[in-house]
C-alpha cells in the first residue's frame, strides 16, 4: 500500500471537560518518520489513537485539519475507518498481552487482517503469515504460529503484534512504544525492521518515552508534556540543542549520558571543583574486599520439563558473589535465566545443582543438601526483593500502611512501634506521610516502586535482589528511583543483586557485571572493563544493539574525567 | 486492527451494564424481600392460610391485589409470606454449599499433588451428574420437606463452587504478593490466614449473590415437582404447582409466584454482576 501524506493541524482531544491533548500539529510525508516523545500521561498515546479513529469512548477530537491523503479523517464514518485501519494504516499497540486474544494462536492473529481484507489465496496467506513472523524476528515461526499469546514471552508477543500490524503492508504505521518491553538486541531487530519498511516507502509515526530509540529513526520529533508539544523540530537539532527545560531534563535523566554512580535526577551536583575530595568517588568500588562474601552462589543449575516432556536446562554453572555495599549486575535477554537465578538466590526456588551460602552458612542446595524451610525462614528477612511490577507484589486489599506494617512484622518490630517505623520508612524513600492510607492503585508507578523499596528495607536486610526494578518506569522517574537505591545502599551498606535488560541502567548501578545468555554466564568482570573491552562475542553484540544518542556515541566514562585528572 | 476491538467492546459493555439504576432497583427489591421474609405482616396483614371459600378464584383487584386461589386464600399474602421460605431456602442452601465446597476447594488448591487430583475426581464425577438429578435423587431417598430440600439444593451446587474456589486459591497462591510474603519470611499459616483466604474469598461474594437466585429456582423447581414444601405451605414453587390445574381459568394462581421467582433471580443476577464489576474493576 502506498504511503500518503498525513497532515495534522491543531489537533485537540478532550474527555468531557478535561483536555488531554492540546493543539498538536505536524506533517508526515511518505517515507518519513515522526516521533512523539514524552512520559506517561503526556498525551502521546491518545494522540496516536486518535490518528486511527480510536481515541476511545467519550473522546472529543477537534482539529483544524486532519487528513491522510485524500481522506478527511475528521469526517470519516466508522465503516470507512475500518477499511483504512489495518490496510492503509497499521497500528502497533504497546501492551501485547492485552491486545492479543488469549485463546487464539498468534498465527491466526496475524492471519486475520489478511483474511479480513481478502489478501491472496488461502495457501498464500498461510505462507505470508510465516514470512511476516519471520520478518518481525520471531524464531521458529512454524512452531510459534500455533501457540497462544499466553505461551509466548513478552518479546515474542510484541513481535507477533508487529507482524499482524504489518500484514497488509500499510503505507502508514503507527507504533505506540513498540519496543519498550523488549531486550536490546530484539529492540535493535525491530528498529531494523522499521528502517526497512521506511526504506520501502512507508511512513512511520513512532511513540516512545525513550529518545535513544527515537533518535535512530526519526526525522522530526515532537516532545510532549502534559498534553502540549513543548518542543518540535528535526531530531539532530533537538538532541544537540534542546531549548525547552523539559527536553533537557529528559536527556539528563538517561543513565547512559551520565557518569556511573552519579545522581541522575534533580539535585545532581554540577562539575566538581578539581581541588578537594570528590564526593562520588566514595561510592566507587573499594579495591579491598572483606574476607567472607555476604552471599555466594556456586555452580547453580536448574532445569524444567517443557510441555513436550523434554528437559530444558534453564541455568547452568552460575556463580555469584555478593559483598556488602556493592552491586552485582546481571544483564541478559528475557529467557536467559536471570530471573531463575534470582529466585534461587532468594530461596524461592530450589536449585538442581550447586549451592548458595549466606554469611557463610548454607542457604539453599539441591536434593540431598536441601536447607529445610524452618531453618531458612528466620533468616529470610536478610534477603529482600524489589520486583519489576510492584503492583502485583502488593496484596490488593491492603493500603500502603498495611503493606509496610506487614513487612515490619517479620523484622520483629513490636506492633505498637510499627506506625512510627512506617513513617520513618516513608521518609527514607521520600514519600509523603499521608500516603499511609492510600491503596497501591491510587499511586503512580514511581510511588509504587518507592513503596516496594520501603518494604524491601523494612526488615533491615543485608541483600536486596532487584529484578528489573526500573524497567516499567519513565526516564525521569527511573532516574529518581536509581538515585534513591544508590543513596540507601550507601546509608545502609546494602548489597544489591541488580537484574536488568537495560544496559545503560546496569552500567550505571553495578560494580561487577555478569552477562548471561541461554542460561550461562558468558562474561564476567568489572562493569568498567566489560563496557570498555567486551571480550565475548555475545557481549559485543549486546553492547552494539543499544540505541544511542549522538552524544552517547562514546559511552560516558565511568569516572568523570575531571575526577580522573584530579 | 482487529486486535483492539475486544478491549474497546469490553469497555463499552462495562459502561452499559454498569448503569447503577439497575443495581439500585435490584438491591431495593431484594431488601424489600428480606424485610418481607422477616416481618411479612408489614406488607400483608392477612393470614396466608386462612380459608374463605366464598372468595375463591377472585381475579386480581383492589381487595385482593393478586387475586385469590381455589380456597379463597389471598395470593398476595401468600407470595409475601412465601418469601421467607424461598429466601431462607436459597440462603441456607448456598450457605451449606459454601460450607461443603470451601474446605474441599481450599485443601485441593493448597495441597496440590494427589490430594488435589483425588478431590478433583470426586468433583468431576459429581459435576457429571446434572445437579437437579442429584438433588432429586437425594430427596427421593431422604423424603421431601424443607430440610432435605435445602440439603439437596446445597449439595447440588456445591461441586461447582468447590471447583471455583480451588481455581481461585490456585490463582492467589501463584500471585506476586504471596511470593513476596514468602520471600519476607512469613509463616505459611499466617500467609494463608491473612492473605490467601481473604483474597480467594473476594469473588465469592459475587458467586453467592448469583447462587442465592439459582438456589431459589432449584428449590422452587423441586417444590413444583412435589418434592419440597408441602401444600398449603406458602412456598412459591408449591403455589405454582397447586395453581397449575387452574391455569386456564385463573392464571394469577401461577403467574404471581412465578413472577416473584423471576424477579428475585433477576435481582440477584443484576446485583451480582454489578458487584462483580465493582470488585474486578478494583484490580
Amino acid at each position: 500500500m502506498e504511503a500518503k501524506h498525513l497532515i495534522v493541524e491543531g489537533l485537540s482531544v478532550s474527555f468531557g471537560a478535561r483536555r488531554v491533548v492540546e493543539d498538536v500539529s505536524f506533517e508526515l510525508p511518505p517515507g518519513k518518520v515522526v516521533a512523539l516523545v514524552g512520559e506517561s500521561g503526556s498525551g502521546k498515546s491518545v494522540t496516536a489513537r486518535s490518528l486511527v479513529g480510536l481515541a476511545g469512548p467519550g473522546a472529543h477530537v477537534e482539529a483544524r485539519r486532519f487528513s491522510y491523503g485524500e481522506h478527511d479523517l475528521l469526517r470519516l464514518p466508522e465503516r470507512a475507518w475500518r477499511r483504512l485501519r489495518g490496510k492503509d494504516i497499521g497500528f502497533v499497540l504497546q501492551d501485547a498481552l492485552v491486545s492479543l486474544d488469549p485463546l487464539r494462536p498468534v498465527g491466526k492473529e496475524v492471519l486475520e487482517p489478511l483474511a479480513l481484507h481478502g489478501w491472496g489465496t488461502r495457501a498464500g496467506r498461510k505462507a505470508r503469515v510465516l514470512e511476516l513472523l519471520e520478518q518481525a524476528g520471531v524464531p521458529e515461526p512454524q512452531l510459534r504460529a500455533g501457540q497462544r499469546s499466553g505461551q509466548l514471552s513478552g518479546g515474542l508477543r510484541q513481535r507477533a503484534l508487529i507482524a499482524s500490524a504489518l500484514a497488509l503492508g500499510p503505507g502508514l504505521i503507527i507504533a505506540d512504544e513498540p519496543t519498550t518491553a523488549l531486550d536490546a538486541t530484539v529492540q535493535a531487530r525491530i528498529l531494523d525492521l522499521f528502517e526497512e519498511i521506511r526504506a520501502a516507502g512507508s511512513s512511520l509515526l513512532l511513540i516512545s518515552h525513550d529518545l535513544g530509540v527515537v533518535s535512530r529513526l526519526a526525522d522530526e520529533v515532537l516532545v510532549m508534556h502534559q498534553g502540549r508539544v513543548v518542543e518540535q523540530g528535526p531530531i539532530a537539532q533537538i538532541l544537540a540543542a534542546p531549548r525547552h527545560p523539559y527536553t533537557r531534563s529528559l536527556l539528563d535523566a538517561r543513565p547512559g549520558l551520565q557518569p556511573a554512580r552519579t545522581r541522575l535526577g534533580p539535585g545532581r551536583p554540577g562539575p566538581v571543583p578539581v581541588s578537594g575530595p570528590v564526593p562520588f568517588l566514595s561510592a566507587m568500588p573499594q579495591m579491598r574486599l572483606p574476607e567472607i562474601p555476604l552471599l555466594e552462589a556456586r555452580q547453580l543449575g536448574k532445569r524444567y520439563r517443557g510441555p513436550d516432556r523434554r528437559w530444558r536446562q534453564v541455568i547452568e554453572g552460575i556463580d555469584i558473589t555478593l559483598h556488602a555495599g556493592r552491586t552485582v549486575g546481571i544483564v541478559g535477554e528475557s529467557g536467559s535465566g536471570k530471573s531463575t537465578a534470582a529466585r534461587i538466590v532468594m530461596g524461592l526456588l530450589e536449585p538442581d545443582a550447586g549451592e548458595v551460602t549466606f554469611a557463610g552458612e548454607p542457604w539453599s542446595g539441591p536434593a540431598g543438601a536441601r536447607v529445610p524451610e524452618h531453618a531458612r525462614r528466620p533468616r529470610r528477612r536478610h534477603i529482600s526483593a524489589i520486583y519489576q511490577d510492584p503492583l502485583s507484589s502488593f496484596d490488593p486489599r491492603w493500603n500502603v500502611g498495611q503493606i509496610l506494617e506487614d513487612a515490619l512484622a517479620v523484622g520483629g518490630c513490636a506492633p505498637a512501634k510499627r506506625r512510627d517505623r512506617v513513617a520513618t520508612l516513608l521518609e527514607q524513600v521520600r514519600l509523603p506521610a499521608d500516603l499511609f492510607s492510600r491503596g497501591p492503585l491510587q499511586l503512580s508507578g514511581g510511588q509504587r516502586q518507592r513503596v516496594a523499596i520501603a518494604r524491601a528495607i523494612a526488615s533491615n536486610p543485608k541483600v536486596i535482589v532487584c529484578d528489573e526494578p526500573v524497567s516499567a518506569l519513565d526516564v525521569s522517574v527511573q532516574a529518581q528511583v536509581l538515585d534513591l537505591l544508590a543513596e540507601l545502599q550507601e546509608q545502609l551498606g546494602l548489597a544489591y543483586l541488580f537484574i536488568s535488560h537495560d544496559l545503560d541502567v546496569i552500567r550505571h548501578v553495578s560494580d561487577e557485571l555478569l552477562v548471561m545468555s541461554q542460561g550461562r554466564i558468558v562474561e564476567r568482570g568489572s562493569t568498567r572493563r566489560i563496557f570498555e573491552d567486551p571480550r565475548h562475542p555475545y557481549t559485543r553484540q549486546l553492547l552494539a544493539a543499544v540505541p544511542r544518542l549522538p552524544q552517547e556515541a562514546f559511552i560516558a566514562p565511568l569516572v568523570p574525567e575531571y575526577a580522573l585528572h584530579a | 486492527m482487529t486486535a483492539i476491538a475486544p478491549t474497546l467492546d469490553a469497555r463499552h459493555a462495562a459502561r452499559r451494564t454498569g448503569a447503577p439504576w439497575g443495581a439500585v432497583l435490584a438491591g431495593g427489591f431484594l431488601a424489600a424481600l428480606l424485610l418481607a421474609s422477616l416481618f411479612p405482616w408489614i406488607f400483608a396483614p392477612t393470614d396466608p392460610l386462612s380459608i374463605l371459600p366464598e372468595d375463591a378464584f377472585q381475579a386480581p383487584g383492589l381487595t385482593h391485589w393478586f387475586g385469590t386461589d381455589q380456597s379463597g386464600r389471598d395470593i398476595f399474602a401468600r407470595v409475601v409470606h412465601g418469601s421467607r421460605q424461598s429466601l431462607s431456602i436459597g440462603l441456607l442452601a448456598v450457605g451449606l454449599a459454601v460450607a461443603v465446597a470451601a474446605p474441599l476447594g481450599v485443601v485441593s488448591g493448597l495441597a496440590g499433588g494427589w490430594v488435589d487430583r483425588g478431590i478433583g475426581w470426586v468433583i468431576e464425577i459429581l459435576l457429571a451428574f446434572p445437579g437437579i438429578i442429584l438433588a432429586l435423587l437425594f430427596v427421593a431417598i431422604f423424603g421431601g420437606g424443607i430440610g432435605p430440600l435445602i440439603v439437596a439444593t446445597g449439595l447440588g451446587v456445591a461441586p461447582g463452587y468447590a471447583r471455583m474456589i480451588r481455581g481461585q486459591v490456585l490463582a492467589v497462591r501463584n500471585s506476586g504478593y504471596i511470593e513476596a510474603a514468602r520471600a519476607l519470611g512469613h509463616r505459611p499459616w499466617r500467609i494463608v490466614r491473612r492473605q490467601l483466604l481473604p483474597n480467594a474469598a473476594r469473588p465469592l461474594v459475587v458467586v453467592i449473590t448469583l447462587g442465592v437466585g439459582q438456589a431459589i429456582v432449584w428449590a422452587s423447581a423441586l417444590s413444583f415437582l412435589g418434592l419440597g414444601a408441602k401444600p398449603p405451605a406458602p412456598e412459591w414453587g408449591t403455589m405454582m404447582a397447586a395453581g397449575r390445574d387452574f391455569i386456564a381459568n385463573a392464571w394469577w394462581l401461577t403467574f404471581f409466584p412465578g413472577l416473584f421467582i423471576l424477579l428475585t433471580t433477576l435481582s440477584t443476577t443484576v446485583l451480582g454482576r454489578y458487584l462483580q464489576q465493582r470488585l474486578e474493576g478494583h484490580r
